[in-house]
């Protein structure tokens, strides 16, 4: 019987798993894909909202503005990159200035500091590149940029060093309430547990829905992104959303990423189908569209790619964090949807203080709140990083090309804890496959490493876990 | 007699030849711009041949694969025969080019040849 | 830090050919780097034969006409290291490379030859909607897969893109024990040669769909199956034309970039056109004592072409090296038009030009019994029948330096006479 089982291990789950881990608690991750942050957690918009969007009083509202003043530390001490570059949202006309003021009271009400509207000149100096239509914009300098893979697996690795257990590729088919405690039956057997944390995403509603009878229900909502290469990373500097306009409707954003790309979306569309991350002509159609509205001359040529993220949203439009009326010690993070990733966080947070009022635990003395991500040597002066070479000299062999991504690195993201086993694992962690050419040079030696690494044939490498496989057979096989 | 039709290599223009064929012997060409049109059809369609180039395994080389081809063009219509042929076959390090890794291959007369030089190395 | 006359960024046949001919130019201190585990660039993996008609009179697969270059630079004890990343090149000739035996190292070169060749272009530039599970390779990654690894990237393939790769890709795929369905090329015509369209593709009865395009992939774990449709005159799908393939492979070969990821860094000048270095006749770069050569300066479609040229970077360096000062200015602007894509060199010097130089360039289109012409100020200096032109092969003209003697302007075009 174990103290916790946490359903999911996107940012959510992970954030709990790291605060819980502060506590001597037997607790236990379950992960129905191959690694962390493969659902909704891998495809967003890599921003730490301000807190101004979300409906004052709200529990978005009150965990984004939270999640969005720990994030400094959090980033700090889990070895992750964070820059707050400030966001914009502009409007196209005069009357609408009104609206921005609204918007920046409500941003005040709900506890963002630094709020202001810039006008037209203003505007043009901090950004080159926003729309000539752009009148006015209200500016949130606490806005920011993050990778989410960074700070999904920083806390995961944080938590599976601070004992937090993790399984994989295990799914959760139902749940069955005990006398105070829970069965999780799952593709790799029961599993017991006093309490759950449904942190599910997409699937939280379907958990939930077991166990109680107060049903929720989350729409999978659709956002197509296209990704341009690092070369105009710097088209704009700020996270650039536009205000919802009655010509153009909810705009997307476009942003720098952490990681120097240019980053624009998210189109929304409402979908049946809780895996269907595919994206369409039609969307990426609208969504070059929607980006050229806040921001001109966007070098859409340098699109390097374009996927799909799912957003779990609630029916009532607020998150779900806390213990299940009517069934007690299960606790949902149900409704993530944006603001998630900022508010991850403080939803960590709000679920240990739930957890400590149920299970009352013990401080776990041994907790290290500090993890080194994967050893950069671009970070290095050359000095160190000759030490480095000399001492491990896969350091100076270049697998990817376009983010110079080096051999050593990648075995480092393999070897450590809840280290990588695919080559999107290897991408998430070191990015290596993540830039320009988009893993054509690359895949061929990150097969050979991973095989080599996990002393597995090459046949049996995949690029995301279960049928992914890179390799069929040997040439000649067929004949 | 019979007609077939063939796009011609020697050139971009690519033209659409049609050949008469009586007896495997070739009565006309047309559809060609050039003489070197005819010189291609004919060959062509009556002796269709191939150079066949892939790779066999190497052990105890620098690289795992040694690349190998024909010594000479096998008939069109053999080709997948010499294909597999080659499933299975390995070759020990060195290999220098020219190399023959596999006489008469598929009863065709022709040698498989490496084509490339694998140094001989010692693994740890 | 160490010094050497000339430094040369990649170890393929234009690296290689340039080298060879700085080091026969009796300059001693040269040095290649190059980031794979052998010499050769992507001749390795081009087993394939069809290689060196034009400077051998025979044809070899990739591997024999590297050899032949290879055996050359180690006759003539050119130094060169394997395994060795470039990661940074200075305005004033400092290079900084890495490997794991040195580490991080920086040295200072005479003269610098560029010769980092092209890439892929990748799926992400088309945008192609749909999922993203595994199973869709650039031709060039699955080509390295089988031949150099020796390992089947699928069974039932798909190619988009009729380049040379792509074709060449659909028969080894064939032969090592693959289906291919079907080759989809979104223009009307294929970028390939008419050799390759025959030898790779209807040997084996496999149908090239010319005007059509991949509209959708199916699958999510792996690739399952893609969707074709027809395009327009504009390339957009058109409605009603969607045919179902199924498949668990996706190749892409959708043409290739010259790879100046480095040369941008250093502020050398690129071509939106060509997207390698713009160049003078001396293959000289937007900074003096920098030279380009091969498919980082433009892609060819023969090796042969790309080791002339090479062997001319080569050359001028040497030359370079000797007056220590800019060989070439860039003086007069070849202009193009009326179908004439680009030109290599884009400027041309005529007071020090060589006697005789080639330029090279593409057309936009297919074009039947046109002339090439070149006109210096008003008058016409070249005027050179052409049965066919197509954008996929490197057409080329040789101007003379009396051709050009005081002139203000030089234009290359196509003229119906």
């Amino acid at each position: 019987m174990r103290d916790i089982i946490i359903i999911g291990a996107g940012v959510s789950g992970t954030a709990c798993a790291r605060e819980l881990s502060r506590y001597k608690l037997d607790i236990l991750v379950v992960e129905s894909r191959e690694d962390v942050c493969c659902g909704t957690s891998k495809a967003n918009s890599a921003i730490v909202h301000a807190g101004f969007d979300a409906k004052t009083d709200s529990l978005m509202a009150k965990l984004n503005v939270i999640g969005n003043a720990m994030m400094d530390k959090l980033c700090k001490e889990l070895d992750i990159k964070f820059q707050r570059n400030g966001s914009l949202v502009a409007c196209y006309s005069e009357n609408d200035i009104e609206k921005l003021e609204e918007l920046k009271n409500r941003g005040i009400a709900n506890g963002v500091n630094g709020l202001r509207i810039v006008y037209k000149d203003e505007l043009n100096k901090m950004e080159q590149n926003i729309s000539e239509k752009a009148v006015a914009a209200l500016y949130a300098p606490s806005g920011g940029i993050i990778c989410p893979f960074d700070l999904n697996i920083g806390m995961a690795e944080n938590a599976a060093s601070n004992g937090v257990e993790f399984i994989f590729d295990c799914e959760v088919k139902k749940i069955n309430k005990g006398d105070s405690f829970y069965e999780l039956e799952t593709s790799m057997g029961i599993l017991k547990s006093k309490l759950v944390i449904n942190a599910a995403g997409v699937y939280a509603d379907v958990f939930h829905n077991m166990v109680s009878s107060k049903k929720i229900h989350i729409t999978p909502r659709r956002g197509v992104y296209c990704l341009l290469d690092k070369s105009v990373g710097n088209h704009v500097k700020s996270t650039c959303f536009s205000l919802p306009d009655e010509v153009y409707g909810k705009g997307v954003l476009v942003t720098p990423t952490v990681d120097g790309n240019l980053l624009v979306g998210p189109t929304a569309t409402d979908i049946a189908d809780k895996e269907d991350t595919a994206t369409t002509a039609k969307e990426i159609k609208e969504l070059i569209k929607k980006a050229n509205i806040n921001v001109k001359n966007i070098p859409i040529k340098q699109v390097i790619t374009s996927f799909a993220g799912l957003r779990a949203h609630e029916d009532a439009g607020d998150f779900i964090v806390e213990e299940v009326e009517d069934a007690p010690g299960f606790i949902d993070c149900a409704g993530i949807e944006s603001p998630g990733l900022t508010s991850s966080p403080a939803i960590g947070v709000r679920v240990a203080n739930i957890v400590k009022g149920i299970l009352k635990p013990k401080e776990n003395e041994n907790f290290i709140g500090i993890r080194k991500g994967v050893l950069n040597p671009d970070n290095l002066s050359i000095e160190e990083r000759n030490k480095l070479i000399k001492e491990y000299p896969a350091y100076g062999n270049i697998v990817c090309r376009c983010e110079t991504v080096s051999e050593g690195e990648i075995i480092d993201a393999i070897r450590r804890p809840l280290g990588a086993k695919t080559l999107d694992g290897i991408k998430r962690r070191t990015r290596a496959g993540a830039g320009r050419c988009q893993a054509g040079f690359c895949t061929p030696r990150s097969i050979e490493i991973l095989s080599r690494e996990l002393n597995l044939p090459q046949s049996k490498i995949s690029k995301c876990g279960g049928k992914s496989t890179l390799i069929v057979e040997a040439i000649k096989d067929s004949l | 007699m019979e007609v077939k039709t063939l796009t011609c290599i020697r050139c971009p223009m690519g033209c659409l030849m049609s050949v008469h064929v009586e007896n495997n012997k070739v009565v006309s060409v047309s559809g060609n711009t050039c003489k070197r049109g005819d010189t291609y059809a004919k060959k062509e369609v009556t002796d269709p041949v191939r150079t066949v180039t892939s790779t066999i395994k190497v052990s105890g080389g620098d690289i795992a694969q040694v690349s190998c081809k024909t010594s000479t063009d096998v008939k069109k219509d053999r080709v997948m025969d010499v294909m597999r042929a080659l499933k299975g076959v390995k070759t020990t390090a060195p290999v220098s080019i020219g190399d023959v890794l596999i006489k008469d291959v598929a009863g065709t007369g022709v040698d498989i040849i490496a084509t490339k030089d694998i140094r001989k190395i010692n693994r740890k | 830090m160490r010094e050497y006359d000339v430094v040369v960024i990649g170890g393929g046949p234009a690296g290689l050919a340039a080298c060879i001919c700085v080091k026969e130019k009796g300059i001693d201190s040269v040095l290649i780097l190059e980031r794979e585990n052998q010499l050769g660039g992507i001749l390795n993996q081009c087993i394939h034969n069809g290689f060196g008609l034009h400077t051998f009179k025979e044809e070899l697969t990739g591997p024999e006409y590297a050899k032949r270059f290879i055996d050359r630079a180690e006759e003539l004890s050119i130094e060169y290291k394997l395994n060795t990343t470039v990661t940074d090149i200075s305005t004033d000739k400092i290079v900084s490379y890495m490997n794991s035996t040195e580490g991080f190292v920086q040295i200072k070169a005479g003269a610098i030859i560029l010769a980092m060749g092209c890439r892929e272009r990748p799926r992400g530039a088309l945008n192609i909607p749909g999922l993203r599970p595994a199973g869709i390779y650039s031709a060039g990654t699955a080509q390295r897969l089988v031949n150099m690894d020796g390992f089947m990237p699928g069974r039932e393939v798909v190619i988009l893109g009729s380049g040379d790769i792509g074709l060449i890709m659909a028969r080894r795929m064939t032969l090592e024990g693959a289906k291919v369905n079907v080759v989809a090329e979104i223009m009307p015509y294929s970028g390939g040669l008419k050799r390759n369209i025959v030898q790779c593709l209807d040997d084996f009865n496999i149908p090239l769909k010319l005007s059509h395009t991949v509209v959708k992939i199916e699958g999510k774990e792996r690739v399952e199956g893609v969707v074709l449709a027809k395009v327009d005159e504009n390339l957009l799908p058109i409605a009603g034309s969607e045919e179902h393939y199924s498949c668990d492979t996706l190749l892409l070969s959708v043409g290739l970039i010259p790879e100046n990821e480095i040369s941008k860094s250093t502020g050398i000048t690129l071509s939106n056109i060509t997207n390698g270095p713009v160049v003078n006749d001396s293959f000289e770069t937007s900074i003096p004592g920098i030279f380009a050569c091969g498919n980082v300066l433009h892609v060819h479609d023969l090796v042969d072409f790309v080791c002339e040229e090479a062997k001319a970077a080569g050359k001028h360096a040497v030359k370079y090296l000797k007056t220590s000062k800019n060989v070439g200015a860039f003086d007069i602007k070849i202009k193009t038009s009326n179908g004439v894509r680009y030109t290599v060199p884009q400027f041309i010097n005529p007071e020090d030009m060589d006697d005789k130089v080639v330029i090279r360039f593409r057309v936009a289109n297919i074009y039947k019994d046109m002339y090439e012409s070149i006109y210096v100020d008003d008058r016409r200096v070249i005027h050179k029948k052409r049965q066919i032109l197509a954008p996929g092969e490197m057409e080329t003209l040789n101007i003379k330096k009396s051709d050009v003697a005081g002139a203000s302007s030089v234009l290359v075009t196509l003229e119906e006479n």
